[in-house]
């Protein structure tokens, strides 16, 4: 980059308060035409208000935004989106209804002040951009029947239909598998060899970091950090967004006379998982891991019936749990916190109150009126033993973060006092403090004797958390390791063999 | 071509080809030009309706107005022409009641798109407000003697024709207004950008606001459009019977609706055919009119166009869901 060319969008000096409490203060960088830059920071770090500026929803209280050179006044969304500025949402913002063609070509279309609509010129603007990046996708199918890696090409193109400049990528990673995340890598460089721009907004940037030039990490509103993008990695990335180190030391070892308190006997489900055979001892952590596709989501879900295997079967404390009826598995004392908490976890619009006091309804209610001074006593005191940081506890649980939602799900089964916990993919969409947060928990049940099994592909999450760790491939566990003795590149090459 | 046997259009035309397969063998005069008109007659002023209600559905919204909107309009035009004009040709009491029309869509309009209201409530409301100004204020006697224009229309006949066996048919003029309203319509839908626009908000409305789509725009346009259609099809329908009833139409809407979920539009929004609204109108007024034949008391009607409205969204629905369990 010649030093005389001015960057294709500098900001200087931004900030924005919200009623009295400061989202962005005094937070600066460049973007050049080309380059990939990682914005980091957790929720709340004022990440998405910066996104808000450039999109133009927003105005900075001080600061300038300049886009080449130029700087601008008021921005608002017509004059970011002509200036270049695209934002992908987390959510896509495509109409799943239409064809792939027509969300790509949409905007152009409503840009251009068309009166009439006309197919092929559609379809043939939607052709040229998905040359243009390089994918192979039928422009005449409807986006709802799309996986999630390809609606977010499908919103990558329709930004480059529209002359995106630079395209601001939100969490742009946390919906895809591996091997997507590598396809969306290709594709971000043969956009930067375009000349188009990409500023990544992730909590979850270990994974961009190879095809960024730039690193920008936002603390608390501030840029604490800024740097080229080969001087970071996970660590010191970690270290900067949440401003301490959250090196996480291993459990303390178990107990060697500790009761077994699980027995899972040749648990078998065609197409799922194959005599799957193993013990968990009271206050055990054992992790449970394998790639996309093992099986290790079918063997959650069996263990708390929600899945029904065909053979097997499972005791709790000597005594056998019925299979495939979670009802039964509650109230033998098996708790399941789900991957997708969102959509299986939680009554979103609920209060938090209310998503943990569901819990326990049955032990309330005991003489067919609820006793609800009781219930939310209860619930206000498990929310409060796992630090739930929620404004008011009757606030919809959807206002939290991911973390704290995390936390409201745990406390629902702590509060039934299970004896058996069985968290799948605990910490999957929380930032980094939280899921330091999330593990020390896990210690703690585990030290008071809960058996727990941890079901995860993240794995620094499982050395952190786990006595043994299980690994599945193709439905069978096929490794036992030992969670001190085992390295993460070992785990690594034992998972992928 | 491939038959797609998930979609709700194949299965409505196969029940339609059923019933009608069922009803010549048990009576073989049902294949006549007579059960034609007489089907094609009665999907006249539904088929209008329900081309509106589509309008509505994939905007994302729903009208349970309508009905109330076309009686408004049909009573107030042969009212005021009785009163005011009662020689002006029949264009011009068709132009006043959609004009009429118009007017009480964008009071939906303004309420849904200004406001920002939920659709069903405010149309719920109007419905009973329309009705109700109508019945208190404009009148509530039948009105027999249609001004000259409404009455002219309704003897204009396109086909007329007897029977081998004596008995006539015909077919009025009014059906090509049906089929001009579903030329309209499908244009709009398919070759213009606010027909477009009309389907992005239906499949969703924040990514619509996002793409920068005046979404308040959009929805005025659909309500005062469904108004024009509702005022149209009530001046046709009281041209066509030759009385204006204030007590017509109203309670109509929910089978009209109900043809259109039949034809596959989602309530959701987003989806939905002309075809298959078409189809499911068809199939309600072949319902209504020949249940007979195939040997089910006429009691029996709204029984079998419950059960038709069951099967034909629910097997559908349970392939979807059937699909979506295997998927996971």
């Amino acid at each position: 980059m010649a030093p005389d060319t001015p960057p294709l969008i500098a900001l200087d000096g931004l900030t924005k308060t919200y009623s009295g409490i400061t989202a962005l203060a005094d937070a600066g960088f460049t973007i050049a035409a080309g380059e990939a830059v990682c914005l980091a920071g957790e929720n709340g770090s004022g990440k998405s208000t910066l996104i808000k500026i450039l999109a133009g929803v927003e105005q900075p209280d001080r600061g300038v935004v300049r886009i080449g050179g130029v700087a601008q006044g008021a921005l608002n969304p017509r004059l970011s989106a002509a200036a270049g500025i695209m934002v992908i949402f987390q959510d896509f913002s495509l109409f799943p209804n239409l064809s792939v063609a027509e969300n790509i070509a949409f905007s152009i279309e409503l840009g251009q002040h068309r009166k009439l609509f006309n197919a092929a010129r559609v379809r043939e603007v939607a052709l040229r951009t998905l040359a243009r990046v390089g994918v192979d996708i039928d422009p005449n199918v409807a986006v709802e029947t799309l996986s999630v890696a390809h609606k977010q090409l499908v919103a990558i193109c329709r930004a480059l239909a529209s002359e995106a400049r630079l395209i601001i990528m939100d969490e742009p990673t946390t919906a895809l598998t591996e091997r997507e995340v590598r396809a969306l890598l290709d594709i971000i460089r043969r956009l930067k060899a375009d000349g188009v721009a990409v500023l990544f907004v992730s909590h979850k940037l270990a994974e961009v970091l190879e095809v960024c030039e730039k690193v920008v990490v936002l603390r608390n509103g501030r840029k604490v950090a800024e740097g080229p993008a080969h001087e970071f990695d996970a660590a010191s990335l970690t270290r900067h967004m949440t401003g301490r180190d959250v090196a996480e030391q291993p459990p303390e070892p178990l107990d060697p006379a500790s009761p077994v308190l699980l027995q899972v006997r040749g648990l078998t489900k065609k197409g799922a998982f194959d005599a799957v055979t193993f013990d968990l001892r009271a206050g055990e952590v054992l992790g449970i891991s394998g790639l996309l596709g093992s099986g290790r989501t079918a063997l959650a879900k069996a263990l708390f019936g929600l899945v029904a295997p065909e053979a097997g079967r499972i005791d709790l404390g000597g005594e056998a749990v019925k299979l495939g009826d979670p009802l039964a598995a509650a109230t033998a004392g098996i708790g399941y916190v789900p991957e997708d908490r969102l959509t299986e976890g939680l009554f979103l619009t609920q209060s938090i109150l209310r998503n943990v006091a569901v819990g326990r309804l049955e032990a309330h209610g005991s003489t067919g009126l609820l006793d609800l001074k009781a219930m939310w006593g209860e619930a206000a005191d498990w929310l409060g033993r796992l630090s739930v940081k929620a404004a008011r506890p009757e606030a919809p649980v959807r206002s939290l973060s991911g973390g704290n939602q995390q936390r409201v799900v745990l406390a629902r089964w702590l509060a039934r006092g299970p004896r058996v916990l069985v968290l799948n993919g605990p910490s999957v969409g929380v930032d980094v403090g939280s899921k330091s947060d999330i593990h020390r928990i896990i210690r703690d049940l585990s030290a008071q004797g809960l058996g727990v099994i941890v079901i995860s592909d993240d794995l620094p999450e499982l050395l952190a958390t786990c006595h043994r760790i299980l690994v599945m491939k193709a439905g069978r566990i096929t490794d036992e390791l030992s969670g001190s003795a085992t390295s993460e590149t070992d785990l690594a090459h034992r998972l992928a063999s | 071509m491939k038959i797609d046997f998930t979609r709700n259009e194949t299965l409505v035309a196969l029940i339609i080809l059923g019933f009608c397969v069922i009803a010549a063998v048990s009576d073989p005069r049902f294949l006549s030009m007579a059960t034609l008109t007489d089907l094609l007659r009665g999907g006249i002023v539904m088929g209008i309706f329900a081309v509106a209600a589509l309008l509505v559905l994939l905007s994302g919204g729903i009208d349970v107005s309508f009905t109330a909107v076309a009686a408004f309009a049909m009573y107030t035009t042969a009212m005021l022409l009785n009163t005011l004009a009662p020689g002006v040709p029949w264009p011009v009491a068709f132009a006043l009641a959609m004009s009429i029309g118009a007017a009480l869509g964008a009071i939906n309009g303004i309420l849904i798109a200004g406001f920002g209201l939920p659709t069903l409530i405010v149309t719920l409301g109007t419905l009973s407000v329309f009705r109700g100004f109508m019945l208190a204020f404009i009148g509530s006697k039948q009105i027999t003697t249609l001004p000259e224009g409404m009455r002219e229309f309704g003897r204009m006949m396109m086909i007329r024709g007897t029977n081998a066996d004596g008995s006539f048919y015909s077919l009025h003029w009014a059906f090509a207004a049906t089929v001009l309203v579903v030329v309209v319509t499908w244009f709009l839908l398919h070759r213009t950008l606010l027909g477009r626009q009309i389907f992005a908000i239906g499949g969703s409305e924040e990514s619509a606001r996002r793409i920068g789509i005046n979404v308040q725009a959009v929805q005025f346009f659909v309500y005062v459009y469904v108004g024009v259609l509702a005022g149209l099809a009530g001046v046709i329908h009281a041209s066509m019977a030759r009385v204006a009833n204030p007590f017509d139409l109203v309670g109509l809407e929910l089978s009209v609706i109900a043809a259109v979920v039949l034809g596959g539009a989602r309530l959701a929004g987003g989806y939905g055919t002309l075809t298959g609204t078409l189809l499911g109108v068809a199939l309600i007024v072949l319902v209504r009119n020949s249940l007979i034949v195939i040997g089910i008391p006429n009691t029996w009607q709204s029984i079998a166009v419950g059960v038709l409205i069951l099967i034909g969204t629910g097997v559908p629905a349970w392939q979807a869901k059937r699909a979506a369990a295997r998927a996971s």
